[in-house]
């Protein structure tokens, strides 16, 4: 479709520069309905096998005693891990005046408020009782840690939402008065909030954007700190661990950076933003992950050699249970995965390019997703007393409902950029408009000499 | 109030697993399938923990009963987001079925692995249903459950003492698995009684209790073995 097209579904001028960012909302290809239909197709299967889960109960699932945590504990942590992509990442990139944040924040803040969800859905679909779930609410013992958990995220799950809905305010004004289709017209109305874009808005704002900056930032470490607690609080055998808050935060970090670069690189190549999302972009962010990725190392390194040398009878069986044992084959593909192949693209100027980036990230979020798996079971398999040991064989129900969390998150994600521009309209013009001349006076003020 | 304790005889105990099956008959724990039980989905409030020891030909094989440790110090109960495990003024750790949300937090937290969940509907075999004891309740899928040291029956010889009018006094109520016991190698009593045969054996130089590095305090104690076995 050209842009004369697409000038007919807008009232008034446009800046041409704007176009692009509106293109996605103003016209739908035949390939995104195909992808919706796919989508929903395995969410459907996902269901299926929920209801059937509910039902039967959940010895439908391969969960059995000692292991009463499998895959949806895993994504549990995966899902809250990836959610530090956004609020964090976006919220530090604000704060330092990182100028190439602009095109980039508002994909990031959108992947914190749906997964989150998704976090939350795993944990319900593991209760044996999902019915029951209120009662945490009614009935909650601040003594446990799963309590923390619902306490943090809940906080979370609120301030991210303000935080991505902050900034989105001015857009959707500009949607509102430029969108010709009325029914359009009237549902952008009620979200733009009455904003008119007086000197007055715009600075109760712009302080309200920087305190929910500031405010984030404690709230998302705590998050994933809380979640490390579920496991670090117990007395099993390496779970038992004073530096999994940290390790799980860093972890969430680095999941989080791939997730956002993964989701960049689509929205680039999908709707043909490669105006607004530059290689320097998946650079720097690929230098991000690059240095999570040292990070992550360093904390797995510490880990398991304090395990290992203390040897403890009971942690080393944990320990050889994934260097050598059943675990083996996921924690070393683990290891390649988070460290050798991002250590391998990242660290080459030459291969940190577009596709480089999206290349590590994906190895990334399959790596990260081994490293909860590596953590929650073979601490399981192995308790103190020696039991029969097996192995933890998920049925095709845990990989459904697997397989349709993933689908909903992309399907809700790619229906957001339907609805709202993806790319913050009014932060990449203040940058060409404020941001250039705000910077240049920054570098000014660090060289010597009088200002 | 009493302090209700168990010590275990490993000398007397024979590993017959009468206990076992005493404590599946009087609590209404459902039966298993062999499919089932191979994919260890057993619940078993007792059951005999076999270990071997050493290598051959120098070994050792030991058979360890293991109810519910009813921990001072219970890892499981502080864990539980709802408040359906705690513990009672007479030490013993309850697990309430209808506050249960089956989040499996307490069963990993479990040093003992001892606490079960209910991974389908129960079910008894037609004939069996009308064997099922009506004063423990059965419990539906999706919760866990674990040894309550019989408190029903703690119950019904409270209840008997009140009518009589006096106080409630040791041996007036053992679990199933003391019960049963045929080389009555379970004891079962009151821990704070210090004239008391638990309280006693539970001093012997014999006495060592499971995991009790970990600081959970368990009330229930066990005698070594002697020598002679081999």
């Amino acid at each position: 479709m050209d842009e004369d097209k697409l000038d007919n579904l807008l009232v008034g001028d446009m800046e041409k520069e704007d176009v692009p960012i509106l293109k996605p909302i103003l016209y739908t290809s035949k390939k995104f309905y195909m992808l919706v239909f796919i989508l929903v197709v395995i969410i459907l299967i996902g269901v299926l096998a929920w209801i059937f889960q509910l039902r039967r109960g959940l010895g439908i699932t391969g969960l059995n005693q000692p292991i009463f945590w499998g895959i949806y504990i895993t994504n549990f942590v995966f899902f809250i891990g990836i959610s530090h992509a956004g609020t964090l990442i976006s919220a530090i990139l604000r704060l330092a005046r990182a100028e190439w944040r602009r095109a980039i924040t508002r994909s990031a803040e959108v992947i914190t408020v749906l997964v989150l969800f998704f976090g939350v859905f795993n944990i319900v679909t593991d209760l044996g009782r999902p019915e029951r779930m209120f009662k945490v609410f009614t009935d909650g013992k601040l003594s446990s840690p799963l309590l923390w958990d619902v306490v943090s995220i809940g906080i979370y799950l609120i301030a991210s939402a303000i935080y991505l809905y902050l900034p989105l305010l001015p857009d959707i004004a500009l949607m509102r008065d430029k969108i010709k289709n009325k029914t359009k017209r009237s549902f952008y109305k009620i979200f733009a909030l009455n904003w008119r874009g007086t000197e007055k808005q715009w600075k109760i704002l712009e302080r309200a954007i920087s305190i929910m900056a500031i405010v984030v930032i404690p709230i998302a470490v705590s998050v994933h700190t809380v979640v490390s607690y579920v496991f670090a609080m117990t007395i099993q055998p390496m779970w038992h661990s004073t530096i999994f808050g940290p390790y799980f935060v860093t972890g969430a970090i680095f999941s989080g950076i791939a997730a956002l670069i993964l989701a960049m690189y689509f929205i680039r190549r999908s709707y043909h933003l490669e105006d607004y999302l530059k290689p320097i972009h998946f650079n720097n962010l690929g230098l991000l992950l690059l240095i999570m990725s040292l990070l992550w190392f360093y904390f797995t390194f510490t880990e398991n050699l304090t395990a290992f040398y203390g040897a403890d009878p009971a942690h080393l069986t944990v320990f050889w249970a994934k260097f050598t044992g059943g675990y083996a084959p996921y924690f070393w593909t683990m290891v390649t995965c988070c460290l050798i192949i991002p250590l391998i693209i990242l660290s080459n100027r030459r291969t940190r390019t577009v596709t480089g980036t999206m290349i590590a990230s994906v190895s990334v979020i399959i790596g990260m997703w081994l490293e909860r798996f590596t953590i929650v079971l073979p601490t399981l398999i192995n308790p103190r007393l020696p039991y029969v040991r097996g192995m933890y064989h998920p049925t095709w129900i845990e990989f459904a409902v697997t397989a349709a969390c993933f689908a909903t998150f992309i399907l809700l994600y790619i229906l957001f950029t339907k609805f709202f521009p993806i790319i913050s309209i009014w932060e990449v013009k203040e940058g060409k408009k404020i941001g250039v001349k705000e910077t240049e006076e920054r570098i000014k003020s660090y060289l010597p000499g009088k200002e | 109030m009493p302090r209700w304790g168990m010590v275990i005889d490993l000398d007397k105990c024979t590993a017959c697993q009468a206990c076992v099956v005493a404590c599946k008959a009087e609590n209404n724990i459902p039966f298993s399938s062999p499919k089932e039980a191979g994919r260890r989905r057993i619940i078993s409030w007792m059951s005999i923990l076999s270990m071997m020891e050493g290598e051959y030909p120098n070994l050792r094989a030991r058979f360890i009963p293991r109810p519910c440790m009813h921990c001072d110090n219970p890892p499981c109960v502080k864990v539980c987001p709802v408040g359906a495990t705690y513990k009672n003024d007479e030490g013993l750790i309850a697990q309430v079925y209808t506050q249960c949300i089956g989040c499996r937090y307490c069963t990993n937290n479990c040093p003992y692995t001892l606490k079960y969940f209910n991974w389908f509907t129960p079910k008894w075999p037609k004939e069996m249903e009308n064997y099922l004891n009506p004063d423990v309740s059965i419990r539906n899928k999706g919760v866990v459950e674990k040894c309550t040291f019989c408190h029903h029956r703690l119950q019904k010889a409270r209840e008997k003492a009140r009518v009589e009018n006096r106080e409630l006094k040791e041996g007036d109520y053992v679990p199933a698995c003391v019960q049963t016991c045929p080389t009555e190698a379970i004891y079962f009593g009151d821990l704070d009684n210090s004239k008391s045969t638990v309280a006693q054996l539970a001093r012997s130089p014999r006495a060592f209790r499971l995991l009790e590095e970990l600081g959970t305090e368990p009330k229930v104690y066990y005698l070594s073995e002697g020598e002679w076995h081999g």
